[in-house]
């Protein structure tokens, strides 16, 4: 049994090592068919990694000590209202964590201003957001880069590491056009590649007044004891009679923001990449049929001397994969060089504002690349591999 | 003409290779088709866009309000014929998912204004009749299934009303369509006044102003003159022609534009190594009979354009194929539902769809037929 | 040396000389070495003339068709054919003459095999401004000379070996050719096919009065012509070099 199954590897190397020493004379047709699925698999990674940057980018937002309070059926910021009384009261709600300043709760007020994008040249929407001196503390990730914080009371404002970079005029030392007055950019933050990198920061106190929101604000974000302190946090907010609101947890509520923006793009990507798939299937398979074809009296010849089926199926069936997966590596090889950390803006429907992100091509895109394209060479060399064997011997050996 | 009948059996030698191929240029033009599909949606509105028509918003923010004021005032203004005013409601009907644009509007300025809405006579009328009456576009009402007569729930998320409910009804007496195939009907619109006298705050305060202009060649001078005139007041103004506002939407979606050609710029590229790599093979295992074919009197350009032709005719066939799926794919629908607001296949991308075809098919044949063009007749048929 | 015009078999030729070589060499070049395959050679062939190359291979016979037929260009010398001096004519002019005045048959037929006999035969017509169906008449009236009515419709691949080269005779005649030059035309076949490809050959020239040169290394064969000329490394004589 042993020496049969050794005799059986024997062959299938025999075969394959042959197939392969002919491989330079059938360059072109290789050469056509590794493209093909290089274009599929950098195309694939490529569109997909947007979609992962878009949920690196939410997901790096949430915190999971964090909470927000929307107004009751307000589904986003935007739609939220809450007046100063409310934000008072939820700031002294029980999980709330505290620090020697007080409450570690940030009312937050959010509006979007317009300037133009640097790649379009147009007008797009940028989320400002008014802040009180809890907004830093927070957010764990808060980082000043350079520059300092703006002063309070003032009209200084500090931009995001990526609204800086994809906005005209806003880098450090730079003023904003906010209606007639002009707002000077003192610092930039980052914050672990999070949302907050899109957008620009006031002081709530000054913003209001801009924008005549008297003491309103839009959401309240509070860092809580310990995770598990959340539902004691809501339960304390939705019973008490004075408020109208609804509290989440952070990573809930950028969830929610990002599925829509992430499935459409995977959607699509999805459909463009089998497509594309198909086409190189058909590639693969022209290829494989050609390569059999030319080898057709050795590949007779062999089964002639006792050569078995399988291993001729397994043979050209390896030769498709070994294409397959060169074309696959080239690919996603190409998407990475060309893709991964390439920096971009799109409109967040949820804040109706530019969401900064970067294309994040990560393994797990890699790998799906990788086994898409041998996916391709499976089927690329599956039905030629079986023709090979099948056909009488007799016919193949006259084939010139 | 006459030597069709070689070409098309010169390409039957390898029916499964001329298949393959075939196919491959089939799939790759079917996906340019519908990729322009998707990007046409995108981009929609900058084409339809009222030459004529401005749009005028609050300077700082497209979400801050203008007084209802500035009508009166915008028709005052030299070069505008007439002002009307939109807003965005923001309503959710039964579910965030369900997105839908909802504006309160004035019903015979709005239709007066944007012509391409076409609304039924009687229909117009019920809606002046009607308080509480509102217009549905047709790719909307086919979406949900809405009829005329229907009762429609919205509700707000930003206007509430008076009485501290959310929930906005509206009857349903009109549903309109476009005057051109690509125009908008994804609309929801609904009376000014029924809002106005709902609503709990923001009382006299509109989103944005579209004014006609009577002069579109003066289209930058008369939105510098409506800025002029808002300037130094509490609500300051940005006036720009229709078409720029809708393309800096898209635009903040992101290059969608330029994504889609480069994603169809890398499959076409392909197609050419594919169908390349079939031409040279075909030319190669045959030299014998491009030889005789010399002999006989076939002239050097003859052979060139014999190969040439193959070439033509794998790409005309699987590039006229792929476009014919694409427009039937295409026709089936937007694949996403609701998000685009129209969806068809281009007529300038058809056009240039053909163009490709025809280039494709030049540049993938040329080096081989180059090749047997110059195959010496004496060596070739030396066995 | 030069070759006569004698006509062995005495049936009166006529005296219009079809073609005329005179002072005719070919080169090659095989890397860094020039090859001289002919070298001065001359040679008249009346109208009408059956005539056989023979030689050693290596000797220049195919070459020297492969000149008569406009196939190749000279390195030296001239070729006159109807008058024509075709060593002059190049190009797209060249293959128009060959279209008009040439008909080839080759040793192992160079049918298209994705044609037809009938669209086979039919293939030089395309190069003239006859339409479909007189190119459908003249390639059946070929056919039916060769014999092969019966089997108009069949591929290259269903016809045996003669079959294949009478579809190839066919060819070369349906132009109405001025000279027929057959490269080893019975090569590839066995001894009876060769026959009829031979009777064929011979019906065509006393007939039809077809000048034909052909080019062969079978006695037998070169036996069904009207005379016989020998290479030898690029001379020609009447007389097989021993």
């Amino acid at each position: 049994m042993m020496s049969g199954l050794i005799a059986w590897f024997t062959q299938v190397a025999a075969v394959t090592r042959f197939n392969l020493l002919t491989l330079p004379q059938r360059v072109g047709s290789s050469v056509s068919a590794i493209f093909g699925i290089t274009g599929v698999v950098a195309v694939m990674v490529g569109v997909l990694s947007i979609a992962q940057g878009i949920l690196h980018t939410m997901q790096s937002s949430a915190s999971p000590l964090n909470a927000i309070v929307l107004r009751s059926g307000a589904n986003t910021e935007m739609m939220s209202g809450l007046d100063g009384e409310s934000v008072k009261i939820i700031a002294q709600a029980p999980g709330v964590a505290r620090n020697e300043n007080g409450a570690l709760a940030s009312p937050e007020l959010f509006v979007i201003i317009n300037l133009p994008k640097r790649s379009t040249g147009t007008d797009a929407n940028v989320p400002l957001r008014g802040v009180r001196e809890n907004a830093t503390a927070v957010r764990d990730s808060f980082r000043i880069t350079s520059g300092r914080m703006f002063g309070w009371g003032t009209n200084e404002v500090m931009v995001g590491r990526g609204a800086s970079l994809e906005f005209s005029g806003l880098e450090l030392g730079s003023t904003v056009q906010v209606g007639s007055e002009n707002w000077p950019v003192v610092g930039i933050f980052e914050a672990a590649g999070g949302i907050a990198e899109s957008e620009i920061w006031v002081d709530a106190a000054v913003l209001q007044p801009a924008f005549r929101r008297g003491n309103s604000y839009q959401a309240v974000y509070a860092k809580l004891e310990s995770s598990d302190a959340f539902t004691a946090f809501k339960d304390a907010l939705t019973a008490d009679p004075k408020l109208n609101v609804k509290p989440l947890r952070e990573a809930e509520y950028y969830d929610s923001q990002a599925t829509t923006l992430y499935n459409l793009i995977t959607g699509l990507g999805t459909l463009i990449a089998v497509i594309m798939g198909l086409g190189a299937t058909f590639g693969a398979l022209n290829t494989m049929y050609t390569s059999v074809a030319a080898r057709g009296r050795e590949i007779a010849t062999l089964r002639a001397l006792g050569f078995r089926t399988v291993p001729v199926i397994l043979s050209v069936l390896f030769e498709s994969l070994l294409l397959a997966l060169i074309g696959g590596i080239i690919g996603a090889s190409l998407a990475w060089w060309a893709f991964d950390g390439f920096r971009a803006a799109t409109l967040n429907w949820a804040s109706f504002s530019q969401i900064a992100f970067a294309f994040e091509v990560t393994p797990a895109l890699l790998v799906q690349g990788i086994v898409f394209a041998l996916l391709i060479g499976l089927v690329g060399g599956m039905f030629p591999a079986v023709r090979a064997a099948r056909q009488p011997v007799a016919t193949a050996l006259r084939e010139l | 003409m006459k030597y069709f009948n070689l070409v098309w059996s010169n390409l039957k030698r390898r029916k499964l290779r001329s298949l393959l191929t075939v196919l491959s240029i089939l799939v790759a033009f079917m996906l340019f088709g519908y990729l322009s599909a998707i990007r046409q949606g995108f981009n929609q509105g900058v084409s339809v866009a009222g030459a004529n028509r401005l749009v005028v918003r609050h300077k700082v923010s497209i979400i801050q309000l203008l007084p209802e004021s500035y009508q009166a005032r915008l028709e005052r203004i030299p070069g505008v014929n007439s002002a009307v005013h939109s807003t965005w409601f923001g309503g959710v009907y039964q579910k965030p998912s369900n997105f839908f644009a909802q504006m309160p509007v004035q019903p015979e300025q709005y239709l007066d204004m944007f012509p391409e809405i076409v609304l039924p006579d009687e229909q117009r009328k019920a809606w002046l009749a009607t308080r509480s009456g509102a217009i549905a576009g047709k790719v909307l009402a086919e979406r949900f299934g809405w009829k005329i007569g229907d009762r429609i729930p919205i509700n707000a998320t930003i206007w509430f009303k008076k009485d501290g409910g959310a929930t906005w009804e509206f009857d349903l007496v009109g549903i309109y369509t476009g005057a051109e195939k690509n125009t908008d009907t994804s609309g929801f619109f609904f009376r000014y006044d029924f809002f106005e006298e709902t609503r709990a705050r923001g009382s006299g305060l509109v989103g944005w102003y579209t004014v006609r202009i009577s002069d579109p060649g003066r289209a930058a001078e008369t939105a510098a003159a409506i800025d002029k005139e808002f300037a130094n007041s509490p609500a300051e103004t940005k006036t720009e022609p229709e078409g720029a506002f809708i393309q800096g939407f898209a635009n903040q979606v992101g290059n969608i534009g330029q994504i889609m050609m480069s994603i169809v710029a890398a499959v076409f590229f392909t197609i050419l190594l594919v169908t390349g790599n079939t031409m040279a093979y075909s030319v190669r295992e045959r030299t014998s009979e491009l030889a005789a074919l010399k002999a006989m009197g076939f002239s050097d350009r003859k052979v060139l354009g014999l190969v040439l032709g193959e070439s033509m005719l794998l790409t005309c066939l699987g590039g006229g194929l792929g476009l014919v799926l694409a427009w039937l794919l295409i026709s089936l629908g937007d694949p996403t539902r609701g998000s685009l607001p129209v969806f068809f296949f281009p007529v300038r991308e058809m056009i240039i769809g053909v163009g490709l075809v025809l280039g494709m098919g030049l540049i993938a044949g040329i080096l081989p037929a180059l090749r047997a063009q110059h195959l010496q007749i004496a060596d070739a048929l030396r066995r | 040396m030069t070759a006569g015009n004698e006509v062995p078999g005495g049936e009166a030729l006529g005296d219009e000389v079809l073609v005329k070589i005179s002072g005719l060499g070919k080169s090659f070049k095989r890397g860094t070495e020039t090859i001289q395959v002919l070298d001065k050679l001359d040679l008249e062939i009346p109208r009408g003339d059956f005539l056989a190359l023979m030689g050693p291979s290596g000797s220049g016979k195919s070459t020297l068709l492969n000149l008569i037929g406009g196939l190749d260009r000279p390195s030296q010398g001239s070729i006159e054919v109807g008058g024509e001096r075709i060593d002059q004519l190049s190009g797209s002019r060249l293959a128009a003459w060959r279209a008009r005045h040439i008909g080839l048959v080759f040793q192992f037929y160079n049918l298209m095999p994705v044609l037809t006999a009938q669209r086979n035969v039919e293939l030089p017509l395309l190069l003239t401004k006859l339409g479909r169906a007189q190119r459908r008449q003249h390639a059946a009236l070929a056919l039916d000379i060769v014999g092969l009515s019966q089997r108009s419709n069949h591929y290259p691949r269903q016809l045996s070996g003669g079959e294949q080269q009478r579809v190839g005779i066919a060819r070369a005649i349906v132009a109405d050719p001025t000279v027929l030059l057959c490269d080893e035309p019975t090569g590839d076949l066995d001894r009876k096919s060769g026959d009829e490809i031979l009777n064929l050959l011979q019906a065509l020239n006393r007939e039809q009065g077809k000048t034909i040169v052909m080019v062969t290394h079978d006695h037998h064969a070169a036996e069904r012509a009207r005379r016989t000329l020998y290479l030898e490394k690029g001379q020609m004589s009447t007389e097989p070099v021993a």
